[in-house]
């Protein structure tokens, strides 16, 4: 009896923790439900633009436009000029250069290399009308461009290489009227282009993006949430949480998956735990240009070739440059798996003038820092991009070349084709020192990679990190990752620990069966 | 000589082994898959079902502690280092010539020197240190800020590697365990007495017997 209770309670306690941990409870909708709802919520602006008398007026110029919009919002310009988006620089602190104004002026990127000199044509991204070299355009608020933002007929477009001005046969009437909050097209048409075409830059920004489908991205896909870049990049009087890297120091303003998802958002503890050393995009953004290719490698050596006296491109069988006379040679990628580095929201990068101490080396534009020890420290997704670029072998500097002209003979790349001239003017335009001798070296760019989200099934798989083969994490070697890492000595004292007494139960049972039918024999 | 059939492993003793051995082998294979040796469940399901084991084997081992401590079977586990030579010696030699085993196996004293020693090593360093590093492992927390430094553990590598080594040791009992089970009375009366509880022994007052009268019985099978 008393056996028969023993077993009978062993065998309950077994169900009950069998139950407790075996039985997957559903996912508590309430947090993601009320996300849903929140945004699901359809936004109705107080006031009608197409209304206001202001705007029906003939709009000689776009800055005409401005003003009109300033009769209301008088207080705009000043949040406006207050921000990056305007000004291409941030105050920020780095260690060991202290306070810098860090932005599009005096920072180098690895694909047109820096704006000095080329502002007409860089200017059709800038919020801006009017940018020339002097910073004449940064004082007078009429030259904000209110609709390249507002702009709601999604018609709006900057003309290119007039300095940030639109094109003026557009019906600016009709853009005004439309107004309202931004949406994808708005953001999209500056930064899925970054770097002088689509998705060149930063692999998980790209024209597919403004009407995605939740397979691509499934936060702003159409057919789901369709979410607008604001509802992550949530913005307070013009200031616009989260940034890029390729700009930026200071781990500040940031806009994080865990502002809504919580940083506890798995049923699972072990993938929960997950989250105080691995960002949500490691897992989540298994791979990046999933629709277009981007660019990873960008070599400006071979910039300059000439067919029959004319500049020339190549395509490859997807349609994306392969070559082009201007800019040199390109490697392109498609469903590109990221890689992967630590990163604590800090970052330090190459200003020019920079001096870079081993040419041999790959210089890295912007540093991420970040390591296992370090407790704010995350595992990020990155898009890494290599170039070649233009080097000043005896100034050890890079080199900022004037690139674009409207006429030839001025010295600009893309019309003269001649690095000497180019160089020269440039270093000149930046006020660099330039020795006359041009050599070409290695640089790299980290681009952390947050959008593209895939939907949650196609998450990446555990394995893909936890393996001694190809792991994902296979780079990061900082830290002690179960399945990927092993002690050797443990490992292989432990095998041979196994095999001797393997052998030693061969040996020892070979003879106990000789003995055996040895003896046998004898008894029969 | 008097043979006779005597009870000498209990139920719960049985199910105890039993279900211990199973355990250990479902955590040895799932472990074995996390650490990377081969795929068969894909990670995540081996993390899963080695936790669930885990859990399962701690409660067994919790049950068994209450059951040695109350019965008082667990003096049969204290290590003794009297005969241990004998049985050494028997191992070595005097198996190959059916010498009869140096240890006389009772109810009250069912173990031999050497099984003694290493239940005993078992029990108090290598499941110890497989549990411990196994609950470390599984509630580990990586150090943040929010945590106390004194008792913050900035690696698993320390947990991970002395996991693996009670992992190894064990497999390494196991196999020889595996063997030894086949040097009883004959080849499967251990087996036998583990399933069914009752295995054949000699009288309880009976002095050992002489190897004379064991070769004829050998024999006589």
């Amino acid at each position: 009896m008393k056996k028969i209770i023993l077993i009978l309670s062993v065998l309950g306690l077994l169900i009950v923790i069998a139950f407790g941990t075996l039985s997957q409870r559903e996912a508590d909708p309430t947090h993601l439900m009320k996300l849903k709802e929140e945004y699901s919520r359809k936004y109705t602006p107080p006031v009608d633009h197409s209304r206001f008398a202001v705007l029906k007026q003939k709009f000689d110029s776009p800055q005409d436009v401005t003003k009109a919009c300033v009769t209301c919002h008088n207080t705009t310009p000043h949040q406006v000029m207050n921000g990056n988006h305007w000004n291409w620089e941030r105050e920020e602190f780095v260690s060991g250069r202290g306070i810098i104004y860090l932005g599009k002026k005096n920072a180098i990127n690895n694909f047109c290399i820096g704006t000095t000199g080329n502002e007409k044509s860089c200017a059709k991204c800038h919020i801006g009308y009017g940018m020339d070299a002097t910073d004449r355009v940064y004082i007078d608020s009429t030259n904000i461009d209110c609709l390249i933002c507002h702009d709601n007929t999604e018609t709006y477009a900057k003309a290119p290489e007039k300095a940030g001005n639109p094109d003026m046969t557009l019906d600016l009437n009709h853009i005004a009227a439309s107004v309202g909050r931004t949406k994808r097209s708005n953001c999209g048409v500056c930064h899925f282009y970054g770097g002088g075409g689509n998705n060149v830059k930063h692999g998980d920004l790209e024209s597919a993006m403004f009407e995605p489908t939740t397979d691509l991205d499934i936060h702003m896909g159409t057919d789901g949430p369709n979410l607008q870049c604001s509802a992550c990049h949530t913005t307070r009087l013009h200031n616009i949480s989260g940034k890029l890297y390729s700009l930026s120091s200071m781990n500040i303003s940031r806009a994080f998956c865990e502002d809504c998802h919580t940083s506890t958002p798995h049923e699972d503890d072990i993938l929960n735990e997950h989250t105080i050393k691995v960002a949500c995009q490691s897992c989540h953004i298994p791979e990046y240009a999933k629709e277009n290719a981007t660019k990873m490698y960008w070599d400006w050596s071979t910039a300059g070739r000439l067919k029959d006296g004319e500049p020339y491109h190549e395509e490859d069988s997807l349609g994306n440059h392969t070559y082009i006379s201007i800019k040199g040679s390109f490697k392109w990628e498609r469903n590109v798996k990221p890689d992967y580095v630590w990163f604590n929201g800090t970052a330090s990068h190459y200003l020019q003038g920079d001096i870079i101490k081993d040419p041999s080396q790959i210089t890295v534009l912007n540093q991420l820092h970040g390591s296992y020890a370090d407790y704010d420290s995350k595992i990020v997704p990155v898009k890494i991009h290599v170039a070649k670029q233009p080097y000043d072998p005896v100034n050890k500097i890079l080199i900022k070349p004037k690139l674009y002209s409207d006429r030839k003979g001025e010295g600009a790349f893309w019309m003269d084709f001649d690095w000497q001239a180019a160089a020269k003017i440039g270093m000149r335009d930046a006020g660099l020192p330039f020795s006359g001798k041009i050599e070409f070296i290695e640089t790299a760019m980290y681009w952390p990679v947050n959008h593209q989200v895939a939907k949650k099934e196609k998450s990446v798989d555990c394995i893909e990190c936890h393996t001694t083969e190809n792991s994902r994490l296979a780079g990061l070697n900082d830290f002690y990752l179960p399945g990927r890492d092993r002690s050797e000595f443990v490992d292989t004292t432990g095998l041979i620990l196994i095999i001797l007494t393997l052998i030693g139960i061969a040996l020892h049972a070979s003879v106990r069966i000789a003995v055996h039918v040895k003896n046998r024999k004898r008894g029969n | 000589m008097e043979k006779k059939q005597v009870y000498i492993y209990r139920s719960f003793e049985r199910f105890w082994h039993w279900m211990q051995s199973i355990l250990i082998f479902f955590l040895a294979f799932t472990g074995f898959e996390i650490h990377g040796t081969y795929s068969f469940f894909g990670f995540r399901e081996a993390v899963r079902y080695h936790n669930i084991a885990a859990y399962i084997f701690i409660g067994l081992i919790v049950f068994a502690i209450f059951w040695h401590l109350t019965t008082g079977e667990y003096k049969q586990y204290i290590p003794t280092f009297e005969n241990i030579k004998a049985q050494l010696n028997y191992y070595i030699f005097g198996i190959f010539r059916n010498a009869p085993h140096p240890t006389k196996k009772t109810v009250l004293s069912k173990l031999n020197p050497l099984q003694k020693l290493t239940y005993f090593g078992l029990k108090i360093l290598v499941i110890p240190l497989s549990v411990t590093s196994g609950l470390l492992y599984m509630f580990y927390r990586y150090p943040t800020k929010r945590g106390i430094e004194a008792i913050n553990i900035n690696t698993l590598e320390t947990i991970a590697v002395f996991h693996t080594i009670a992992a190894l040791l064990l497999v390494v009992f196991i196999i020889a365990h595996l063997y030894l089970i086949t040097t009883g009375h004959s080849v499967t009366s251990n087996l036998r007495a583990m399933l069914t509880g009752y295995e054949e022994l000699e009288g309880d007052d009976e002095p050992a017997p002489a190897p004379a009268e064991n070769k004829n019985e050998e024999k006589s099978k």
